[in-house]
């Protein structure tokens, strides 16, 4: 356990696998817990029946304005630290930004979406004018052609898949289930990497992710790890 | 002479989506399939043939014609009912032919005579012509309609094996009457029985229309929707004259399968046409248990919108709010509006955040806007629709580019420009930067029972199934197979 995460997870809350304890990261007040968060208490998490992803890596949000096509593209692809779009972090990596210090984390989220809400402020950092970087590790236990990432952002987005950009949803918007999906792409057999940007504005803030399959049904049969599986 | 003909070119080269090729014909029967081609057949031996249900040409005449015959095609046969007049009306007879194919070139066509199946003796009520085969799709009977307006419609029991009256000493039923041209269908529980009431034969001055009735049972009674029994006259409007076109009679049912269904009719008097008698295909809809007469496709400017959705299809390119964009900052999101002022400001327009800018705000210019579109092919999305110029698209239909029952195929481009939706090879969707014809970037258009759109491209590269636009989520569009249970692939096409 990093030593921010100890900052970050009461002891008691960590082995209950309960909702996160919010002390600033910074040393700052405690705002409480992020309730609809917790701290991964298994290896790996398998998508329910609805196939959303749960579990994932999250940066601590980097300052962004605007939210249209041209300045949302702008400003992820804009390198705010070494080997972003290629980086799977562990929990409590750091990065600079600029002139701050940011911490990746490992969340679980109790709903189908990640409320980057509850996780910036129970970090006390800010939520509004922000960009979160998160990944996930999609483990396939074979090959699976003709999917797509379905995701859902508020407010934009941008996704990629094991590298590649496949959707992206822009301006000021609500996170709505399968709203930006991508056009048929492989899943490989093992680790797949799913990489989003998402910028906010004001307000709420928070996103989903899944795979649809061939038939536009939820995909299921696969795990999430925030670590590739090793071989 | 020569001024004449020129003149009628132009006349008809100007038409808005009437059939194509040669399609006069009265009194038509059933639209029917056979190897891929639509045939259909018309009374004194008229016969019209198409390859793709839009461009019509003339057939073979069979070996009996007459006046208005039905055809039905049951098992590996194709039954014709053919009337004729066997002394003064309504003394008359029906008989029918068959055939294993209606295509002359197959080793299959040979009509055969099969016999006389219904008559009327001159005095009883009944002009025994216009007969209307209907097939049970619930139990497989055969049932032969027939009548005109001489006394009753009625309704005798074919052998679907041989086409034959199951039983000549059955007593014809009475179903109907003031009408003729009937024909029968059924839906979800409902037996329809479709006849045409008015005046025929007088070109423009023809009052045919056709109209409608319901029962539980093949044998009636067949109510309208305000519950008069068509034997006393009753019947709900299904399509009367309309546009450039007078006289709508002799409906019959195609049904292309998926939930798609069209119907086959004949007006009395095209006016493009110089009052000549038509073939024509319309959609069929269906409202509270009732059929519609669909429309089809239309070119114009449309908003397309996802019935699943309620989103729209569009240009993936960033739009720019009509007007163009605020300066400042408005209220984001979730972002509440607490503390911006009260709408109006001081009263009306042109003052405060909710003031509007003070005079009116024109329609966006595509011109304009589209400067800052990229040059080569860009990805199609969906979006809410903003009214804005990357939403607009002009449905217009390409000339000698075939077609589909009762439609040409159409190009859809962004309005006033030649982006040109296509299909790509991915079986995605592709936005082109000028339409050059393809079949990627031809389009059909069916309007489906609720009155949204299936919209199809012609073909797809490398690829020999047949996809739907699709929406696969709520910013995003495919192709995909079609599923007429689901709306993801029901479209609106909205004037914007």
């Amino acid at each position: 356990m990093s030593m921010l995460r100890h900052l970050l997870f009461s002891a008691p809350a960590v082995l209950a696998g309960t909702a996160l304890v919010a002390i600033a990261a910074d040393g700052g007040q405690a705002r409480g817990p992020a309730p609809s968060l917790t701290a991964p208490a298994t290896r790996s998490k398998a998508p329910g029946a609805d196939g959303f992803i749960q579990r994932w890596l999250l940066l601590e949000p980097i300052p962004a304005n605007g939210l249209t096509d041209s300045v949302v593209q702008a400003a992820v692809q804009k390198e705010y630290f070494p080997n972003q779009f290629s980086v799977i972090a562990k929990d409590g990596d750091k990065v600079t930004v600029g002139d701050k210090e940011l911490t990746w984390h490992a969340v679980e989220t109790k709903n189908y979406n990640v409320n980057l809400y509850h996780f910036a402020y129970a970090l006390n950092r800010p939520t509004s004018d922000v960009l979160f970087w998160a990944v996930a590790i999609v483990n396939c236990p074979r090959e699976v052609p003709n999917v797509r990432l379905a995701i859902g952002s508020n407010a934009a987005s941008v996704w990629w898949v094991n590298g590649q950009e496949v959707t992206g949803i822009y301006g000021d918007r609500q996170t709505v289930i399968d709203d930006g999906v991508s056009k048929r792409l492989t899943l490989k057999k093992g680790a797949n990497v799913v990489r989003a940007a998402i910028v906010n504005g004001g307000g709420a803030t928070d996103f989903c992710a899944r795979f649809l399959d061939a038939e536009d049904k939820p995909l299921t049969g696969y795990t999430v790890t925030l670590a590739a599986a090793t071989k | 002479m020569k001024y004449v003909l020129l003149a009628t070119v132009l006349s008809l080269a100007s038409l808005a989506l009437a059939l194509e090729g040669q399609f006069g014909i009265h009194d038509p029967s059933t639209v029917v399939m056979c190897e891929g081609k639509y045939y259909t057949y018309g009374t004194g031996g008229t016969s019209l043939v198409s390859d793709d249900g839009w461009t019509w040409r003339s057939g073979v005449r069979p070996s009996r014609s007459g006046m208005a015959p039905d055809l039905i095609h049951i098992g590996d046969r194709y039954y014709m009912y053919i009337a004729r007049n066997v002394g003064a009306q309504p003394k008359a007879e029906i008989n029918m032919i068959w055939s294993k194919s209606l295509d002359p070139n197959s080793p299959d066509y040979k009509w055969e005579e099969g016999g006389l199946v219904a008559s009327s003796d001159g005095i009883e009520d009944c002009n025994a012509i216009d007969p209307g085969a209907f097939l049970d799709p619930t139990d497989g009977r055969l049932w032969l309609t027939y009548g005109s307006y001489f006394g009753y419609i009625r309704l005798v029991e074919l052998d679907p094996k041989t086409g034959k009256r199951l039983n000549p000493n059955d007593q014809p039923r009475d179903i109907a009457i003031n009408c003729e041209a009937s024909d029968m269908m059924y839906h979800d529980g409902w037996y329809y029985l479709l006849a045409t009431h008015g005046s025929c034969c007088r070109g423009s001055d023809s009052g045919y229309h056709i109209r409608c009735g319901r029962a539980r049972k093949v044998t009636g009674p067949f109510l309208d929707a305000m519950g008069v029994d068509m034997i006393e006259g009753g019947g709900k409007l299904l399509i009367g004259a309309g546009g450039r076109f007078v006289g709508a009679g002799h409906f019959g049912l195609l049904d292309l399968g998926e939930g798609v269904q069209k119907f086959s009719m004949h007006w009395e008097a095209d006016f493009d046409r110089g009052g000549a008698s038509v073939l024509d295909m319309r959609p069929l809809l269906w409202k509270d248990g009732w059929p519609v007469a669909g429309e089809n496709a239309k070119e114009g400017v449309y908003e397309i919108e996802s019935v699943r959705t309620g989103t729209a299809l569009e240009l993936g390119v960033e739009g720019v709010p009509v007007g163009g964009r605020r300066s400042g900052r408005g209220g984001g999101a979730g972002a509440g509006r607490g503390g911006q002022g009260a709408p109006g400001g001081r009263g009306g327009m042109g003052g405060g955040m909710f003031g509007g800018q003070g005079s009116p705000i024109p329609t966006q210019d595509v011109a304009e806007v589209s400067a800052k579109w990229p040059a080569g092919k860009v990805d199609a999305r969906m979006s809410n629709y903003m009214c804005q110029a990357q939403q607009k698209w002009a449905i217009t239909a390409v000339p000698n580019a075939g077609g589909y029952p009762g439609s040409p195929y159409f190009k859809i481009t962004i309005a006033g420009t030649d982006r040109a939706l296509a299909a790509s090879e991915d079986a995605e969707l592709a936005i082109l930067p000028a339409f050059t014809g393809g079949p990627e970037q031809l389009w059909r258009f069916d309007q489906l029972a609720d009155g949204s759109w299936r919209i199809m491209p012609k073909a797809i590269p490398n690829s020999k199934t047949l996809l739907a636009l699709s929406a696969v989520g709520s910013s995003f569009a495919t192709l995909a197979k079609f599923d007429s249970a689901s709306d993801k692939q029901r479209w609106l096409l909205k004037t914007p």
